[in-house]
């Protein structure tokens, strides 16, 4: 590890202005990225603001129809949440299969989607369940959140400190593991709501990270049956392709990933 | 048996220390005034050193020095060796290329040193060796034993034409085509034994100390060996005379073989120490164990397995290349030659074998011994030859098998090995009960109600270990005798230390080799203390690998044992005025038979040490040494039987049963036995199914550098084994040991994809069998079913 300047920030406003003006600052929530990066040299912050000491960064609360998860919410929290896994079964399980439980205990849903990795799982169920982001300065739609690889809408000096997911009719996830790294190959998650409408979203499989796929979504709609996916193929194109498996293969499953998680769901 | 005795379950003795967090590692040794050391590695697989500048380094914070290969190679340090001769057919020495511990003009994989930082702190020694400037003329590099054989490929020694380091053969070539010409049925297969890594828990590392004054240096370090690392450090690499050199192996988590060979790093360690005048840490990081630690395996091979018109082989005819990496490390020749031909008749009568094997230099990490070393790669070829041929044959696996096994023992075989006993029927009876055999097609069927392809695979390995007499290993070329040493040293309170020159790094020595000394003097294992590993404890030892501490190491001790207990039943004669023959131990006492006088251990040695009664002429004192060279090697044997379950929609394996049935002779403790079979199938699974290194082609750089990319089975990956052994006593050694630490990974691979092809209905499948392989299997099997 290269040496840096750690601070402890007692709120969100301390850690924005931590960060403002200082593009080589890196925020520390949950750490399960950055550390390991940083103690291989593959990152050189020359400041992190370490943001997990901040209480009001934390909790699960119903409101209305939708669940506010702070951003400094643990993996394993949300895995537990009694609320979560009643309503929002899909999302409860996905935290479940985040990395080991020594990952569920410190990394958090607010780093998870801030960093943005190809392969994590919140991404697909922020996308799927077309949950709100919410910073220190707006509100941002998953939609317009997610915006490449290790690429976000956030800026420079913007915090995660929720995320809002609407309650939908039924959810789930399905993920096939890399054997290695435990992140996912592919992973899909599936959700349907109360007005009719189906989202699903899959990640660990995009040339660009998560992506929806609306041939999914519409067969869904009028067909909530994994019969309905199964003979629909991603365009394998505009996939992955490494030692682990080729586009091609993340291509499959993807599409029997959307299959199970339908069945699960 | 006593209550710890030989047999007995005895928790080990020595996980208190290391469950609890409190091991000696050679990371927690710290020593005053001590610096860090960090190396600047090649970032190239083949490249010219142009220049280093270490002008910027040198600037750095707490910079002491930059040490560079041309100072070391001017201050007389000697080249790294490999310590077996292997000639090729043709009568000449293998080609050994110049390996110094700080490379001085070339490069040959990404990873070698090329300069040492020593600085205050390990993230200065870091950021330093990061600020050193090397400039590079990079060559074109070769990772493939093909490529390299290749005309016009990359010279990578000036010593090593054409990278063809020795052509070795072994066997008779006209038989066995003579065999192959007139067989009834001729079974051939390619196949590839993939490269893997053998990552311990603990990497390397060193601290080395020069005591000026007395001019005497003190290396702790990860070893498996350290007599032999002290005697090839001395005698071939010059850093000190062996009276002037300690090497202290402390408690080491896991070798597989990985911590034998003495490393490029430690040489320069302990050079360095004199060299800067104050003692220096190293400890590798996890890239560092990827790219320097020597790799395992990676074979490819050509077979072809004769039979008669009733199905009994008559030839064996194997061509394989190996693949060495850049250097030939210490043991490297020996692996794919006496470690591997030697083993191709396995369990079988074969009348005639012919074994060609060809080594190569590649610009990748040097490969050496892993867990089985040879034996897994023989295992691979010959288990999966006849799993093929009897499918061509449309026999039963197991009946081909039990065919062909060598009944009668000794047995000697085409290559050298004489199997001295055996009763591999026995292991087969055992696996097949287990798995329950004969109900597998029901298993099958009910697994394709589910959509899932389940398929079954046997093995039935033989390997060898306690690698010996020393006679004949030295006549095929071994640099080093291959016997081990022991000491039993009783105290005046009648408590008990052995020494031993075998090391323990997780095989639970302290546990195993008190229960002998307590099946033998009746004592507790308590009372035993076992000392290992530090050249100035023990007077010398071969250290641990090939499963030879059990069939060697206790057999020393158990001469030197006999030693003991002949001398304290003089004195308990004398004492208690009976007959020699009259006195027994039992119980940790001597006793008079037919009578009730007794006395105890310590009261033995307690007048061993008065010396106020002794018989006239015996020395005072009870220690006695033993050193023990075996006769032959050990063959543990067995039969692993495998059936799996694929998912053909994502081309997911899950192991769903798993029998090995193991003839490892006497046993000492059962749950170490079954500890080391568990982890040797982890290991085996791991190779068939998840682990493999990849090169990449063109720039030579090691793409499964970490673990997010090389896969490592893990506990959800595996099944819960059924582990059980039949026994037949090795007559080779005193104890009747064969050895049990490298089967579980020499048995295992050839069941898991003998099991995969079963299910798949195709041969053409490699290691490892990744989900995606797999699944392309799957779909080109499906497809005639989908049509029919």
């Amino acid at each position: 590890m290269y040496a840096t300047n750690y601070h402890r920030a007692g709120s969100v406003d301390e850690a924005a202005g931590l960060l403002a003006g200082n593009d080589e600052a890196k925020v520390l929530a949950g750490g399960q990225t950055l550390i390991p990066t940083m103690k291989q040299r593959l990152a050189a912050p020359t400041d992190v603001v370490d943001i997990s000491r901040i209480e009001a960064l934390r909790g699960i609360e119903k409101s209305g129809d939708a669940y506010v998860i702070k951003a400094g919410t643990r993996h394993a929290d949300v895995a537990g949440d009694a609320g979560l896994k009643a309503d929002i079964p899909g999302l409860a399980a996905l935290a479940g299969k985040i990395g080991d439980p020594h990952v569920r205990h410190r990394g958090t849903i607010g780093g998870s989607i801030a960093n943005n990795d190809p392969a994590a799982d919140y991404p697909a169920g922020m996308l799927a369940l077309g949950a709100t982001i919410v910073t220190n300065k707006r509100e941002i739609a998953a939609d317009e959140f997610f915006a490449g690889l290790f690429e976000t809408a956030l800026e420079e000096d913007e915090i995660v400190t929720a995320v809002r997911v609407p309650v939908p009719a039924k959810s789930a996830y399905s993920k096939f593991p890399n054997p290695a790294s435990r992140y996912a190959m592919a992973g899909v998650f599936v959700a349907k709501f109360a007005d009719g409408s189906v989202r699903v979203a899959a990640t660990g499989a995009g040339a660009d990270g998560v992506f929806r796929i609306p041939e999914m979504e519409s067969a869904l709609a009028s067909n909530w049956s994994p019969e309905a996916v199964a003979g629909i193929a991603v365009d394998a194109s505009g996939l992955l392709g490494d030692i682990h498996g080729s586009a091609e293969y993340r291509a499959n499953l993807v599409t029997v990933m959307a299959k199970r998680a339908v069945a699960a769901a | 048996m006593g209550v710890d005795g030989i047999g007995a379950r005895v928790p080990r003795k020595e996980d208190k220390r290391f469950i609890t967090g409190k091991g000696r590692y050679t990371d927690d040794m710290t020593l005053p005034r001590m610096g860090f050391v960090a190396f600047v590695r090649s970032p190239y697989a083949h490249a010219k050193i142009q220049n280093i500048d270490a002008s910027a380094a040198m600037e750095m914070p707490g910079v002491d020095a930059v040490l560079r290969g041309d100072e070391l190679v001017a201050d007389g340090i000697g080249n790294l060796i490999c310590g077996w001769m292997i000639h090729s057919k043709d009568g000449t020495p293998m080609k050994m290329g110049a390996w110094s511990a700080l490379a001085t003009d070339t490069v040959r994989f990404v990873g070698q040193a090329v300069a040492m930082v020593v600085a205050d702190t390990y993230a200065q020694a870091r950021d330093a060796a990061e600020a050193v400037m090397v400039d590079w003329e990079e060559l074109p590099a070769v990772t493939t034993t093909a490529e390299a054989l290749a005309p016009g490929a990359p010279q990578i020694h000036p010593e090593c034409a054409g990278n063809l380091i020795y052509d070795w053969e072994i066997g008779d070539q006209a038989a066995t085509d003579a065999a192959i010409e007139n067989a009834a049925h001729v079974t051939k297969i390619d196949i590839t034994n993939n490269r893997l890594v053998p990552n311990p828990m603990e990497p390397r590392a060193a601290v080395a100390d020069y005591d000026g004054a007395e001019e005497h240096f003190t290396l702790w370090t990860t070893s498996q060996n350290p007599h032999t690392a002290r005697l090839v450090l001395s005698a071939f690499y010059n850093i000190a005379p062996e009276h002037k050199l300690r090497v202290i192996a402390p408690d080491v988590g896991g070798g597989f073989g990985s911590k034998i060979y003495v490393y490029p790093e430690e040489v320069a360690c302990l050079w360095a120490a004199k060299k800067v005048g104050r003692p220096v840490k190293w400890v590798s990081d996890r890239t560092e164990a990827f790219l320097t630690d020597a790799h395992g395996r990676d074979h490819t091979t050509t077979a072809e397995l004769a039979f008669d018109a009733d199905n009994r082989i008559t030839g064996f005819r194997v061509n394989t290349t190996a693949n060495l990496g850049a250097y030939m490390s210490l043991f490297s020749s020996a692996v794919p030659t006496y470690l591997y031909a030697t083993l191709l008749s396995g369990q079988y009568a074969m009348p005639a074998i012919y074994a060609n094997v060809k080594t190569v230099y590649t610009n990748t990490t040097p490969v050496d011994a892993y867990r089985g070393a040879g034996r897994p790669e023989a295992t691979y070829v010959v288990e999966r030859i006849m799993e093929v041929a009897a499918r061509e044959l449309g026999l039963d696996p197991i009946e081909l098998r039990r065919k062909n096994f060598v009944t009668e023992f000794p047995h000697q075989t085409p290559v050298i090995m004489c199997y001295d006993a055996g009763d591999y029927d026995a292991s087969v009876r055992a696996a097949q009960d287990a798995i329950d055999y004969a109900g597998f097609p029901a298993r099958k069927a009910e697994a394709a109600s589910r959509g899932k392809l389940r398929g079954i695979g046997v093995s039935c390995y033989i390997e060898a270990c306690g690698i010996a007499p020393s006679k004949a290993v030295g006549s095929l070329g071994a640099g080093v005798g291959l016997w081990e040493s022991a000491e039993v040293r009783v105290n005046p309170v009648g408590t008990i230390e052995v020494l031993t020159g075998s090391h323990s790094h997780g095989q639970g020595h302290e546990t195993t080799f008190a229960q002998l000394v307590a099946e033998r003097l009746g004592v507790g294992i308590d009372t035993v203390q076992i000392v290992h590993g530090d050249t100035d404890k023990v007077q010398f030892g071969m250290g641990t690998y090939g499963s030879r501490s059990g069939a060697v190491g206790m057999s020393a001790i158990s001469k030197a044992l006999d030693k003991v207990e002949a001398k304290a039943k003089k004195i308990a004669a004398h004492l208690m005025e009976a007959a020699e023959t009259d006195i027994v131990v039992e119980g940790g006492a001597f006793k008079v038979a037919g009578t009730d006088k007794q006395l105890s251990m310590t009261e033995v040695a307690l007048a061993a040490y008065t010396a106020h009664n002794l018989p006239d002429g015996m020395e005072p004192g009870l220690k006695e040494g033993a050193f023990y060279d075996p006769t032959n090697f050990t063959f543990p044997a067995g039969c692993y039987i495998c059936e799996v379950e694929i998912d053909p929609d994502t081309g997911k394996t899950e192991v769903v049963n798993f029998v090995a049935a193991d003839d490892f002779g006497r046993i000492i403790n059962p749950m170490i036995v079954e500890g080391q079979v568990h982890g040797g199938l982890a290991q085996g699974i791991g190779q068939a199914l998840l682990e493999g290194c990849v090169y990449d082609a063109d720039s030579g750089q090691l793409t499964t550098a970490s673990f997010q990319d090389y896969c490592m089975p893990r506990a959800d990956d595996l099944p819960s084994f059924k582990v059980m052994t039949t026994e037949t006593i090795c007559p080779g050694n005193p104890l009747g040991i064969k050895g049990c630490g490298e089967a579980g990974a020499i048995g295992s691979p050839p069941a898991l994809i003998n099991a995969l092809t079963d299910a798949l209905g195709t041969e053409d499948l490699s290691m490892p069998a990744t989900a995606e392989k797999v699944w392309r299997l799957a779909q080109a099997a499906r497809a005639p079913m989908a049509a029919e």
